[in-house]
């Protein structure tokens, strides 16, 4: 595998300046914040299963700043990007990550389960397409309700070999319901390489075998995937539709992972795919982007998350007191 | 010798896989990977890709598959990789697992184990923590057995690869770097065990409670009988130790609300009621999913403390 890695992203990017600095400082945000989470785990401030999206990022800002206010996001533990670019704040997922009650979940969930109902993000879900019937359903009450909206759901290529994918696929494409689905296909499931678990590699064809239409992206690009996206959402508006994103995770599975499962070279090759320099490299060839900018971007994003830290250090632990709360309603 | 309880496990492992040719182990990354909590790291290169199958994401099949294997006269270990998980598998291991002998007018057998981390105490949230096997011991057809010590981490996996008939084998994550001597022998899956003597109350627990159980005890003057066997229930042990002490804690990490500590509670009253000088307590986890912070997951949970508060309070 580690043979067939493509040459990087390259060529003209065909947005405003503001538009492509703008996703730049995202994929930005999301690498500084997770690097600090990896840090914060080291010394025992965060615990618990921590996935790290990092090499992964123009998928969350390219899909991301397709959509719309008004549009559902679903998404899977993996989520620190995508909760990060629909709006809630670095300081409240660091608190969440510190299990503070000043947390996006209110300490509740931790990393694997970030939810914020005021941007319509539905967390934050743990079990492997676990978030998949739920976009099927809120999709099916988008239609009911003759509202215009689309929902966004993102899950991994692990995903698409559990039973509830086929089912979820099968409805929204009958039903003819405004879902997105991104798959975000990093090539391993936890540990197992995608050829080692699916007969069928080609992802796109699995939707397509339920009529549905389908998108196969360079997800290390963030040009590309915002085209795709941007389109995709076009398209949910009217029908379903599955979008393959070939990405890739430069770290472990989880903080557990001592991964044994691939060749360090693998991960070096992809390294030169990597999203936020090769983006940042062509927007300097065609004068969009000066390196004083880069760094003056860098070291903004960096006060963010110090700042976040700040604020998830300061926080509060919930009284215990409290702690048969949230069950049901109150 | 001094091992851990993972360990223990592994070896366990390796010596069902080393000790009969029909035995596989198949699951979510327990080869390459090396399995979710490393317990059978080294399996695939020792027993190789056709007995370590590393399987997809797809619990309801290949849990299912486990079951066809077993009909077809092999000895699988399927690994879920949680409780939580095996819910997308509740299907085959309750409509299919646990009927088929019986459905077949006792024709067909499923020699199947499952194997599964269950339980919370590492922060892992509400949807990687919760205490399940209460549901699975009411389902007759199944058998189920908690690995509350070291001993039992190694030896009751080869029992339940004796057992002609579908076992569920519950592992604690929690009690994973716990270490301790590993005694010589087999263990059955059939009976409770006294781990501990006492004299002034019985605390009765199986799996992740047993040392939290321990170290109550010894603050209590307790008996502890860990039951190792949650369906079918072995009451001799407990009853006995009932008509000793005359006072009964039952500790359980599933909730309480219609929870396995209910059942025995019930199972006291119904056999050893005339011998009792209080009514029987528990100590169950609070009926809240198992939140992630620190603070609050254990406050969630049964606890030495609180299981010797339960005990001091049958005092009067």
């Amino acid at each position: 595998m580690s043979a067939q890695v493509a040459p990087p992203p390259s060529g003209p990017v065909p947005y405003p300046p503001q538009v492509s600095l703008q996703l730049l400082a995202d994929m930005l945000r999301i690498r500084r914040l997770e690097e600090k989470c990896a840090e914060l785990y080291s010394a025992g401030k965060i615990r618990g299963f921590l996935h790290l999206y990092i090499g992964e990022e123009a998928v969350a800002a390219g899909a991301m700043r397709a959509l719309a206010p008004e549009d559902n996001v679903v998404a899977t533990y993996r989520e620190h990007g995508q909760a990060l670019l629909r709006g809630v704040s670095m300081a409240k997922i660091m608190a969440e990550m510190y299990g503070k009650r000043e947390g996006c979940s209110g300490g509740r969930g931790g990393s694997m389960h970030l939810f914020d109902a005021a941007t319509r993000f539905y967390g934050g879900n743990a079990i492997v397409g676990g978030g998949l019937p739920l976009a099927v359903g809120m999709g099916l009450a988008t239609k009911l309700k003759r509202e215009k909206r689309v929902t966004a759901c993102f899950f991994g290529d692990g995903a698409v070999a559990e039973g509830v994918f086929h089912e979820s696929m099968n409805l929204a494409q009958l039903w003819r319901l405004p879902v997105v689905f991104f798959c975000e296909n990093n090539l391993y499931a936890m540990g197992t390489a995608i050829e080692r678990y699916e007969s069928q590699t080609d992802l796109c064809l699995k939707a397509a075998a339920f009529g549905m239409a389908t998108m196969k992206v360079d997800g290390m690009d963030v040009v590309a995937v915002h085209d795709a996206a941007a389109k995709a959402r076009k398209h949910a508006l009217e029908a379903p539709v599955f979008v393959e994103f070939q990405t890739y995770r430069f770290r472990a599975h989880s903080m557990f992972d001592p991964e044994l499962y691939r060749d360090k070279k693998e991960i070096e090759a992809w390294k030169t795919r990597g999203p936020i320099h090769t983006f940042s490299a062509r927007l300097k060839a065609q004068g969009d982007l000066k390196e004083e900018q880069f760094l003056e971007m860098d070291a903004a994003v960096m006060r963010e998350v110090d700042q976040a830290v700040e604020f998830a250090e300061a926080g509060t632990w919930e009284p215990v007191e409290e702690l048969t709360r949230h069950v049901y309603a109150p | 010798m001094m091992v851990t309880y993972r360990e223990a496990l592994r070896m366990g492992l390796r010596e069902a896989l080393a000790g009969d040719e029909r035995v596989f182990l198949m699951g979510e990354d327990v080869g390459k990977y090396g399995g979710t909590y490393a317990v059978s790291k080294g399996m695939l290169e020792e027993f190789g890709p056709e007995r370590v199958r590393d399987t997809p994401l797809s619990e309801l099949a290949f849990v299912g598959a486990g079951v066809g294997a077993a009909l077809a006269g092999l000895r699988p270990i399927v690994e879920v990789m949680t409780v939580n998980f095996s819910l997308l598998a509740l299907d085959q291991i309750v409509n299919n697992a646990a009927l088929l002998r019986h459905m077949s007018g006792g024709q067909l057998s499923v020699p199947l184990v499952v194997r599964m981390a269950t339980g919370a105490g590492r922060q892992l949230a509400a949807q990687h923590s919760h205490s399940l096997e209460g549901w699975y011991a009411h389902i007759p057809g199944v058998k189920i057995v908690a690995q509350g010590t070291i001993e039992d981490a190694r030896g009751m996996l080869a029992a339940a690869l004796k057992d002609p008939d579908p076992v569920l084998v519950f592992e604690y994550p929690a009690l994973y770097d716990v270490k301790g001597e590993l005694g010589e022998g087999a263990v059955d899956i059939a009976s409770s065990k006294v781990r501990r003597a006492g004299n002034k109350v019985t605390l009765v627990t199986y799996g992740g409670c047993v040392p939290k159980c321990l170290k109550a005890a010894e603050e209590i003057d307790g008996d502890v009988i860990d039951l190792r066997v949650l369906r079918p229930l072995d009451m001799a042990p407990v009853l006995e130790s009932v008509r000793k002490t005359r006072r009964a804690v039952v500790v359980d990490e599933g909730w309480k609300s219609g929870g396995l500590a209910a059942e025995i509670m019930a199972r006291i009253m119904e056999e050893g009621f005339y011998d009792l000088d209080a009514p029987v307590a528990r100590v169950c986890s609070e009926e809240v999913p198992v939140p992630y912070a620190a603070h609050l997951e254990q406050a969630a949970l049964p606890q030495p403390e609180k299981i010797v508060a339960a005990a001091k309070g049958l005092f009067g």
